[in-house]
């Protein structure tokens, strides 16, 4: 299964959940937040949240700026 | 005591910092400690999924600093919308420093997103922190949509050139009913004192600290420049003339007058 992850193609077995996703990309979920198809999720969601087939992940975190 | 007050918050320092461009994490947190901020602007950006970075967060003590999150890389009111309501479901304050810069090269804000972000920010109950072009018109309009402060920019950002706009942040600061934060382009502590001296109410660095070799001696030097700036400005300067007004007595001179 295919999904886009922050721009990037990455072929996933079925089914994943947000939360394996982190481990898989080794991301600490406490300090990103996650659109899934353009919607935020809660962090309890992160669990829930089954990746499909073309799903568009971002994962966003604070760095540096002014 | 002279407290810099924005919406329902005070602060002892009126001196802002921003945490990029620092060459280690270490220089950046010197430079806040040395500077004796309060408010601390951090920007929003996707993780390299490749090779996953600690969160600037985990370095930053949240109990100590007000973190204001920027929109950087926004290029409508679209996107910092959106930026912003990530920054809150990271469990920031939701106070925000709206950024619209469509512009790559001068990144200069583009006004009428500013104004539309900025309505819908403010009505989404968003602390709303505009950097805007130093326009008193738009500032007022801005005031009036509900945003907190307004942050006119001295110079496009990062050039260190100080405040080329200062005949319109005196309008701005003049008919202001809420604070006015100089940002952007402020380059050397003088600049910093000038703002403060017109009546600023508060400024913001981040280059002026970041690009120098020393980021900690120039951020206490800027926290000077503030202060003494934000002091003169409370006594009131003397007014200017253009002709001489001499400072010692114009009688008992060592010469026979005619």
């Amino acid at each position: 299964m295919r999904i886009t992850v922050n721009g990037k193609h990455k072929q996933i077995t079925d089914p994943t959940s947000i939360a394996a996703l982190f481990e898989m990309v080794g991301v600490n979920p406490e300090q990103v937040v996650a659109e899934h198809n353009g919607t935020i999720l809660a962090p309890q969601q992160y669990r829930e949240t089954i990746l499909r087939e073309g799903d568009t992940i971002e994962l966003i975190q604070f760095v540096g700026g002014g | 005591m002279d407290l810099l007050q924005i919406a329902n918050r005070t602060f002892r320092s009126r001196l802002m910092v921003g945490t990029g461009k620092f060459s280690s994490h270490q220089a950046m947190l010197d430079a806040m400690e040395h500077s004796g901020c309060e408010i601390v602007t951090v920007a929003l950006r996707r993780v390299d999924i490749n090779n996953p970075q600690d969160s600037l967060l985990s370095h930053i003590d949240r109990e100590r600093y007000l973190l204001l999150p920027n929109t950087s890389g926004a290029r409508t009111a679209e996107e910092a919308i959106r930026l912003a309501r990530i920054a809150r479901a990271a469990g920031c304050e939701p106070w925000i420093k709206l950024e619209v810069t469509p512009d790559p090269y001068y990144l200069l804000p583009d006004p009428i997103e500013t104004l539309k972000a900025t309505e819908i920010l403010a009505k989404e109950g968003f602390i709303v922190l505009p950097y805007m072009p130093a326009d008193p018109v738009l500032a007022k309009r801005l005031e009036e949509a509900g945003a907190a402060t307004v942050m006119p920019l001295g110079a496009p950002i990062g050039t260190n050139r100080g405040l080329l706009t200062r005949d319109l942040i005196a309008i701005i600061i003049e008919q202001a009913r809420i604070p006015v934060v100089v940002d952007a382009g402020l380059g050397a502590p003088s600049h910093a004192a000038e703002a403060m001296e017109m009546g600023a109410a508060a400024v913001l660095v981040n280059t002026a600290l970041a690009d120098t070799p020393d980021p900690a001696a120039m951020a206490r030097a800027f926290s000077k420049g503030v202060e003494a700036g934000r002091e003169a400005y409370l006594a009131g300067l003397g007014p200017k003339r253009l002709q001489a007004s001499a400072s010692s007595p114009l009688t008992g001179f060592l010469r026979n007058e005619s």
